[in-house]
């Protein structure tokens, strides 16, 4: 057992810290907010050339080959920035679907341009009827001589103003909430037929509506995997969007333990008075536990036993959950009425931390399922 | 980064599982399954057997009856004895005072009495807290005076936990009165309780057990070969021994093996309509105490992990401060499920011993009837050891530098 980074992780980990520094200071990061695409494309340039974007893929592809520890550490050095630029969308998400689902040719062919910053990607998943289901998907795709017709409405689909390319679950056959029947296709978002309504998310990131109106698409569209892969690859968004949010709470617990040092009030430093003491120890204990469960998330990201993967990402999801609302919370809570403006730092890590707490399943939605399912301990 | 056991590690695991299956005797596992604490000759009798395995005190050193272990391996082994359950060698003696002696003791100290401490031929008590020293522990008052070869102790101690099967006692006493720093003048001695002017008078807590008790000192004679240490530095024993075993508080092997029991007595109790198991709520309460605890087990791991390097290279690590606020707040948690699995059944008190003279049988389940008492005992877990609000005091110093 062994929590240490390699030296070749430290030295990526140290390598994007300083880039963020550089160019990811929070009044610089106003400015890539105010910008047309809500992200700053010359950020996106200099992860391509730091070699983050073709990190998880396979050297035969044109990747690096890297793992899911790799993916936490970058995804935790973006959540403490509050990066706005579509990593997870287009490296993880959209990644993922090309890693398990892609034909090697595919592959051969896509890689590398994501590799090189060119290629954007986005999940559309989420329908006005699903919330959290993965399996509930009305969208559907109806054979159309060798290749498909998709037709249907995708919501919130983040990045998906950008993406150049787009993932989208379509039924091919069943019932809305059929476990069978679900595919997976691979859509140039240009296509004729697909409308796009781009709009702000409540984090300040960008996604949209989309509507696939008699969508025609080839034959090699659909990706290898159906619902299978959805969890894969949605198992594997979690374990990042988990260490994303290690990151937002470890800067905010950072920023206002600072504040409590700084800030006088009674003719004192406010972190004198100890139920602030007891309030920022807790965001500790929190912190602590969230990083324990991102550790465990990168560790079965890559877990081959499906049903394993998902009854140990559901505690993830969960806990992590819990500990970000404290954290979250609290930081705007213990700053005052600083961290309620949209001029600070402090309650930009609230809003990112609750969006992720809402992405692909909230607590409810993972505590029912997980107890339904019997639990994290099941008996040996 | 590489979060799994190794072979060799889970080899282990099983030859402990298969060694305790083998030796713990019937009576002891069906009592400590039952969720009572051993008696005080199953404790002796089962924590010889693991002295004699070379098991009892793993952490010493190998000289004097410790093994070359990992923390990993120490861990699965502590892990084990707690998921079987079996009874965890006394604290008092293999992690409280056995560390104290091997860092501070003589060399006579140190022959005399850890192969004692270690095979429990002497069951050792701990008196730190008094009436008027709780959290705040270094304002004690128990004084010792030195008078030849002996010192004087005259006072009192309280919260002392089973002193009444204890054959010996350490104690802090304050020597020094006119120190310009409380927690200077204190020393750190160790005696027998069968002195004269020792008495031990029990405190019964609201469970109704007999767990803790009273100490008074009334002119006890402690031979001067009995301070451990150097006179009015007895602090930095205590400071040393509080921040011994970091990773036991969390006894997340211990709630583990709760979790397990409770799930299989949910299914079997009837909750009206159906067996409570299959209540949606109890079962999602249950299912968030167990997200909680994975994600504890996970910090116990990292803690260990940290534990496993040389002492020069560990940096202070604040995941450790995480076990003793949670371990504690989950193990309540736990003791709270039961309570709800129990439901009316738990009214009743373990115990009767009304009943048990009529030679009744019993009302209620054995684990219906200690729901409650459990729940109500456990409450001390947040308390001792240095409360919740003490951790956070700590933590907001030394991490947080508030």
């Amino acid at each position: 057992m062994d929590f240490d980074l390699s030296e070749d992780q430290r030295l990526l980990q140290d390598s994007l810290g300083k880039l963020l520094k550089d160019k990811y200071g929070f009044e610089q990061r106003k400015a890539y907010l105010k910008s047309e695409t809500g992200w700053s494309r010359e950020v996106w340039a200099a992860f391509a050339e730091l070699g983050l974007l073709g990190m998880p893929f396979a050297e035969d592809d044109g990747g690096l080959g890297y793992g899911p520890v790799e993916t936490m550490i970058v995804a935790e050095q973006m959540g403490r920035a509050l990066t706005l630029e579509p990593f997870i969308s287009t490296v993880v998400l959209g990644g993922g679907f090309l890693r398990h689902g892609a034909t090697a040719e595919q592959r051969g062919a896509l890689v590398p341009e994501i590799a090189a910053g060119n290629l954007l990607l986005a999940f559309a998943h989420t329908e006005p009827q699903s919330r959290f289901d993965l399996h509930d998907v009305a969208t559907s795709a109806r054979k159309d001589g060798a290749g498909w017709i998709i037709e249907g409405r995708k919501g919130v689909v983040v990045h998906g103003d950008t993406a150049d390319q787009l993932v989208v679950t379509a039924r091919v056959s069943g019932a809305r909430r059929d476990a069978e029947g679900v595919e997976v296709f691979l859509v140039p978002a240009n296509a004729t037929g697909v409308a796009r309504r781009g709009f702000r998310t409540s984090d300040g990131q960008r996604a949209a509506d989309i509507t696939f109106d008699n969508v025609k698409v080839g034959p090699d569209a659909q990706l290898k995997g159906g619902l299978a892969l959805v969890g894969r690859v949605v198992d594997e968004t979690i374990a990042a969007l988990s260490a994303e949010a290690v990151g937002c709470m470890e800067a905010a617990k950072d920023l206002t333990v600072d504040y409590l040092k700084t800030r006088k009030q009674f003719g004192r430093a406010i972190g004198s008075f100890q139920s602030l003491q007891h309030r920022a120890a807790e965001m500790m204990v929190c912190l602590e536990q969230a990083r324990s469960m991102a550790m465990l998330a990168a560790m079965m990201a890559g877990e081959r036993d499906a049903a394993e993967r998902l009854r140990n990402m559901r505690a993830v999801k969960i806990e992590i959950g819990r500990n970000a609302r404290f954290v979250g919370q609290q930081t705007v809570q213990m700053h005052g009425g600083i961290a309620m403006t949209m001029e600070y730092a402090g309650g930009h890590y609230l809003k990112r931390l609750t969006v992720i707490e809402n992405m692909f399943g909230d607590m409810d939605h993972h505590l029912a399922a997980l107890s339904e399912e019997g639990g994290v301990f099941v008996a040996a | 980064m590489d979060l799994r056991f190794t072979d060799e590690e889970r080899a282990f695991r099983e030859e402990v599982r298969t060694w305790i299956d083998e030796n713990l005797p019937a009576e002891t596992r069906e009592r400590m399954a039952s969720g009572r604490t051993p008696t005080k000759a199953m404790q002796v009798d089962w924590q010889k057997r693991l002295y004699a395995k070379g098991w009892a005190v793993p952490h010493w050193p190998v000289e004097w009856g410790g093994q070359p272990w990992t923390a990993i391996k120490r861990f699965i082994l502590s892990e084990e004895i707690q998921s079987t359950p079996a009874p965890s060698p006394l604290g008092f003696n293999a992690n409280m005072l056995g560390p104290v002696l091997i860092a501070f003791g003589t060399d006579e100290q140190k022959k005399h009495f850890l192969p004692k401490i270690a095979n429990l031929d002497l069951w050792f008590c701990q008196g730190f807290s008094e009436p008027g020293a709780g959290s705040d522990l270094a304002s004690l008052k128990c004084a010792a005076k030195k008078d030849g070869d002996h010192y004087i102790v005259n006072g009192q101690k309280t919260w002392t936990t089973l002193a009444q099967h204890a054959d010996w006692i350490f104690l802090l006493v304050r020597t020094d009165t006119g120190a310009a720093k409380q927690q200077e003048g204190i020393s750190f001695l160790l005696a027998d309780m069968t002195t004269p002017g020792i008495t031990v008078r029990p405190i019964i807590t609201i469970d109704g057990a007999h767990e803790v008790n009273e100490v008074f000192f009334d002119d006890v004679k402690v031979p001067v070969a009995n301070l451990v240490g150097t006179e009015n530095r007895g602090w930095d024993c205590a400071k040393f021994l509080l921040s011994n075993e970091r990773t036991g508080q969390a006894r997340v092997g211990a709630s583990k093996e709760r979790i397990r029991r409770l799930k299989l007595i949910a299914r079997e109790t009837p909750g009206g309509a159906r067996p409570v198991m299959e209540d949606p709520r109890f079962r999602s309460r249950l299912t968030d105490v167990e997200v909680q605890l994975k994600a504890l087990e996970m910090t116990t791991l990292r803690v260990l992990a940290d534990e496993n390097r040389a002492l020069s290279q560990r940096k202070p690590n604040p995941a450790s401060s995480v076990l003793k606020i949670r371990g504690t707040e989950l193990q309540q948690a736990i003791s709270e499920l039961y309570v709800m699995a129990a439901g009316p059944y738990g009214l009743a008190a373990p115990d009767d011993p009304e009943a048990s003279l009529r030679n009744e049988p019993a009302v209620a389940a054995d684990w219906q009837t200690l729901a409650q008492a459990t729940y109500f005992n456990w409450r001390k877990q947040s308390i001792y050891g240095g409360s919740t609000e003490i951790q956070k005091n700590i933590m907001a110093k030394a991490f947080l530098g508030l």
